[in-house]
């Protein structure tokens, strides 16, 4: 390709000047940028009226797509559960019956502990759901793990509200706008999840590792062992996730430190159930409530 | 086309349409992330990078030297990275392929590739950088990204061309 040759400004004036000053627009573009991150990185939440302004405006759309891509996808799952579904049923029938004694097993330990607690007058705090929504888009290109949910303010949904899909936990609700919010995957890489392990109440913590996956690493104990297949759920530590939300569970075994998958695949087709902070934190007095007025001199 | 269809008095687009059509299909690009998917690890390549990189390789004046920070705002609305690493990456690019420009001065298909490549490269690392954590177990699939992000660039060269050859002289 020949060099193109626009530096040849000539003599005029306004050229020259309207060439410099695309430079030196340029180069304030890149300086405006480094300032932007930096504000961003020491105050997150600043920008997200205007990210999730776009959101919504964006989110009902990958809905739109969703919707199609489900219809043309449920076309070839009809075909298949005519042709294997005779499998299925024969293998669910097995299963019901290798079920039904766990289930009344269960019933009676469910009606032991509901006397129990009664007897102890445990107050329990059942968290109250807010909306149910879908996951439709995610952060695909970046390496941060957000997906983006077709609900927001106009339904209730605030930021800190925990969200759950049919498997487990999903993350949390980082910003909303005005229809749409932003959730931080757990496998985000500052996504912490406080948890226990189900058998034994052991406690632990789910950090993200950025590739799906999750580590679970032990608190407050060392040489701590991690069984191939230990299920962690939530422990309500920190206020913000119910107790007993299924997280994930330990791909092999290890000491202190273990790689953990979640249970909660989230899918655009899935539902998610967006609810309210387990134990919201009491709400800071304001300012002009807490300072006593004074009297003027 | 046939030559009978080829109507050479056809009039091209206004210019004012002429200008914002880069503009659009940058965005275009960059707007590719509300797909209907929700990944686990970065698998996306950076659409709106492409397509800016092929107009500013191939029509250089498509595009103003200071487009890239607008540009970069827009895609950081819609990239889930923090606000103002495209604008930065983006702007530096541009930088960096004038300075380019200026010492190789006939240049073929292939050394734009290898300054796109190169360019996609930077941008990613950098991305990475700004808005992961060094822990992350992110590597390989950006890797792995940028090499699907280097493929798709002759395609969006294509696709920039033709767009260029249909909006006439801007």
């Amino acid at each position: 390709m020949a060099p193109a040759g626009d530096r040849r400004t000539g003599f005029s004036r306004r050229r020259q000047y309207g060439i410099f000053i695309g430079y030196v627009l340029a180069v304030a573009g890149a300086v405006v940028g480094a300032v932007l991150l930096v504000v961003s990185s020491f105050n997150p939440p600043l920008f997200a009226g205007i990210r999730m302004g776009v959101a919504s405006v964006t989110a009902p759309i990958s809905g739109g797509l969703a919707t199609v891509t489900e219809a043309a996808a449920s076309v070839p799952e009809a075909i298949n559960g005519w042709l294997f579904a005779h499998a299925e049923n024969a293998a669910m029938r097995r299963e019901l019956a290798a079920a039904r004694p766990l289930l009344q097993r269960a019933r009676v330990i469910a009606y032991d502990n509901r006397r129990l607690r009664a007897l102890l007058a445990v107050r329990d705090r059942t968290p109250d759901p807010v909306v149910t929504a879908r996951l439709v888009s995610s952060s695909a290109s970046s390496g941060r793990r957000f997906a983006l949910l077709d609900a927001g303010r106009f339904s209730g949904v605030l930021p800190g509200m925990p969200v759950r899909g049919p498997e487990g936990l999903v993350g949390r609700v980082l910003e909303t706008g005005p229809a749409a919010a932003r959730v931080l995957l757990l496998s985000d890489p500052e996504s912490i999840v406080p948890v226990r392990r189900s058998r034994d109440g052991l406690p632990a913590i789910a950090i993200g590792r950025g590739d799906g996956a999750v580590d679970i690493r032990s608190v407050n104990a060392t040489d701590v062992r991690f069984a191939a297949g230990d299920v962690f759920v939530t422990s309500g530590i920190g206020g913000l996730y119910a107790p007993g939300i299924p997280v994930a569970r330990v791909a092999a075994a290890g000491t202190d430190s273990v790689l953990g998958r979640t249970f909660a695949q989230p899918d655009t087709f899935d539902f998610a159930l967006v609810e309210r902070v387990f134990m919201p934190l009491p709400a800071a007095p304001t300012p002009a409530a807490a300072a006593p007025t004074d009297p003027a001199p | 086309m046939t030559l009978t269809d080829h109507d050479p008095f056809a009039q091209p687009l206004p210019p004012g349409r002429a200008r914002a059509l880069p503009w659009a299909t940058v965005i275009g690009g960059s707007t590719m992330t509300i797909v209907p998917v929700i990944a686990a690890v970065p698998i996306l390549p950076p659409l709106g990078l492409l397509v800016l990189l092929a107009w500013r390789l191939l029509a250089r004046f498509a595009l103003r030297p200071w487009a890239a920070a607008p540009l970069g705002f827009v895609d950081d609305l819609l990239s889930g990275q923090p606000l103002g690493s495209a604008v930065l990456l983006w702007s530096l690019c541009f930088l960096g392929i004038d300075l380019v420009e200026r010492r190789l001065v006939y240049r073929d298909f292939w050394q734009d590739w290898l300054i796109a490549a190169a360019a996609i490269m930077f941008c990613l690392a950098g991305g990475r950088v700004l808005a992961v954590p060094l822990t992350a177990h992110v590597d390989g699939a950006m890797l792995a990204q940028g090499c699907a992000a280097i493929l798709l660039f002759p395609l969006a060269a294509r696709l920039v061309a033709w767009i260029d050859r249909k909006r006439g002289m801007a």
